[in-house]
């Protein structure tokens, strides 16, 4: 009854999920030491400095001081809410990652045997990464509302409807991606791309660039950036949903929301800038082609990471009128057209 | 295959377990020391006047949830379609169909955007 090969492969899928949780939850410590780099770079100043050379041990002391904040639930909370919400927040956004590939199939050398560079390949990848990404909002609007704090529902509010209505952009700028590749998997769309930077999803003209830009902007709302950080705008609503959370809680929302920018960007790059493949097809002699695949998903995804903090650091925000008119009156209308454009296209 | 979203499971099961033993090694060392000042929700400093989740929101708030129920449904119906734009039999057939059904979406939209619905004041 027992099949050896079943339990191998699922062994296999622990260690690499395991592996990867690892890494997604050490990550948003260099990201934030990062942000505040550029941030400090961007302002003309230095940005962290004190904690070890060039601020670098930063992120770990803020990781103890937060360890050892007190955490305060408000007497008039919902208290079970209020402590799931963090989690709610966090774990849809660790979910996500499952159906992300880093790199496609890989023959290793020596023992001859393939190693797929992605826990899985979902034939509904998109559809599933859009879905798990929704869930995010719940834990932002339970812990805006569970605090019993006005400016936390406010936040929560906001955020919830800020996050839906660009939903909509981005569910269309999924689907002009999906009819550009003809699949639903992410590996089938990045395999669809690659050969050459002109088989991007990015340069399939004149539609690539719209979809991509309709993308960007509804990605950036959906993660709570600048200029789209209205639900944590501090001049008029304190931190937002997360006005009442210290400590560990509130480190969690922050890591949620580093991995929702981490998402987006690597989302950015499968859909739209071929995956891991290369600009231009190449090898380098006793060098594994997964290296190669690797070096390029990690440029392209730090790029638009520092694009992202790039432009926080630059715009000012919108207001909440303006924001509602971009995601139903601008976004909209252009994804219809475009769909109609791509579709013409492609047939 | 269903194997290929057990990993799903997986992933849910260690982020949780994660989670909670930082919320527990957290609740080992930190101090706990409540009073009623520093429980009270924070309202600029000033004592907090009111409750806050008696429901009390804007109603417009609840107009855009439901017309993010109408869009994102009609956007999931265009994924199948998306898959199948390409399949050469009856790509012209459902291209039409589509045209049809984003013109119905295109009414709805124009119909919101007429009654004011999308209007933010």
């Amino acid at each position: 009854m027992i099949d050896l090969a079943l339990i191998i492969t699922i062994i296999i899928m622990v260690v690499k999920v395991g592996l990867l949780t690892m890494i997604l939850f050490s990550l948003p410590m260099p990201l934030t030491w990062i942000e505040r780099k550029v941030a400090g770079h961007i302002h003309a100043r230095l940005g962290p400095f004190r904690v070890g050379p060039h601020g670098i041990m930063q992120p770990m002391a803020d990781t103890v001081k937060l360890l050892f904040k007190e955490d305060i639930v408000p007497e008039k909370a919902d208290k079970l809410i209020f402590k799931l919400a963090p989690l709610i927040a966090m774990i849809p956004a660790f979910a996500v990652f499952v159906a992300i590939p880093v790199g496609g199939t890989w023959t290793v050398p020596f023992i001859d045997q393939e190693m797929n560079l992605y826990v899985t390949d979902m034939n509904v990848g998109l559809l599933y990464i859009l879905a798990m990404g929704g869930l995010g909002i719940y834990g932002i609007i339970f812990g805006g509302w569970a605090s019993n704090s006005k400016y936390a529902l406010l936040g929560g509010m906001r955020s919830a409807a800020q996050m839906i209505s660009y939903e909509v952009a981005l569910s269309f700028a999924a689907v002009g991606v999906v009819m550009m590749s003809n699949s639903l998997s992410l590996v089938d769309i990045v395999n669809t791309q690659g050969g050459g930077f002109w088989n991007w999803n990015f340069f399939y003209l004149p539609v690539g660039p719209v979809w991509f830009f309709i993308f960007i902007i509804a990605g950036s709302a959906e993660i709570n950036r600048i200029p789209f950080d209205l639900a944590e705008d501090e001049g008029t609503l304190a931190a937002g949903f997360h006005t009442e959370y210290s400590g560990m809680k509130f480190s969690f929302f922050m890591l949620a929301e580093y991995i929702a920018l981490v998402t987006v960007s690597v989302l950015a790059v499968v859909l739209f800038f071929g995956g891991w493949n290369p600009p231009i097809d190449y090898t380098i002699p006793f060098v594994p082609i997964a290296f190669i695949w690797l070096f390029w998903f990690v440029i392209k995804v730090s790029v638009f990471i520092y694009m992202f903090m790039w432009v926080r650091f630059t715009l000012p925000r919108y207001r909440y009128d303006q924001l509602m008119n971009i995601g139903w009156k601008i976004l909209i209308p252009i994804s219809l057209v475009n769909i109609l454009i791509t579709g013409f296209m492609r047939i | 295959m269903l194997i290929a979203y057990l990993p799903i499971l997986i992933m849910i099961v260690i982020a949780s377990v994660m989670a909670c033993s930082v919320l527990f090694i957290s609740s080992l060392f930190r101090p706990k020391n409540p009073y009623k000042e520093k429980l009270s929700p924070w309202e600029c400093g000033v004592k907090p006047t009111g409750e806050a989740n008696v429901g009390h929101f804007r109603v417009h708030y609840f107009i855009i949830a439901i017309l993010f129920i109408v869009f994102d449904v009609e956007t999931l119906f265009l994924f199948p379609w998306a898959v199948l734009l390409t399949d050469k039999s009856i790509s012209g057939f459902i291209f039409v169909e589509m045209l049809i059904f984003i013109a119905v979406l295109a009414i709805g939209l124009i119909y919101a955007w007429a009654k004011g619905a999308l209007e933010w004041i």
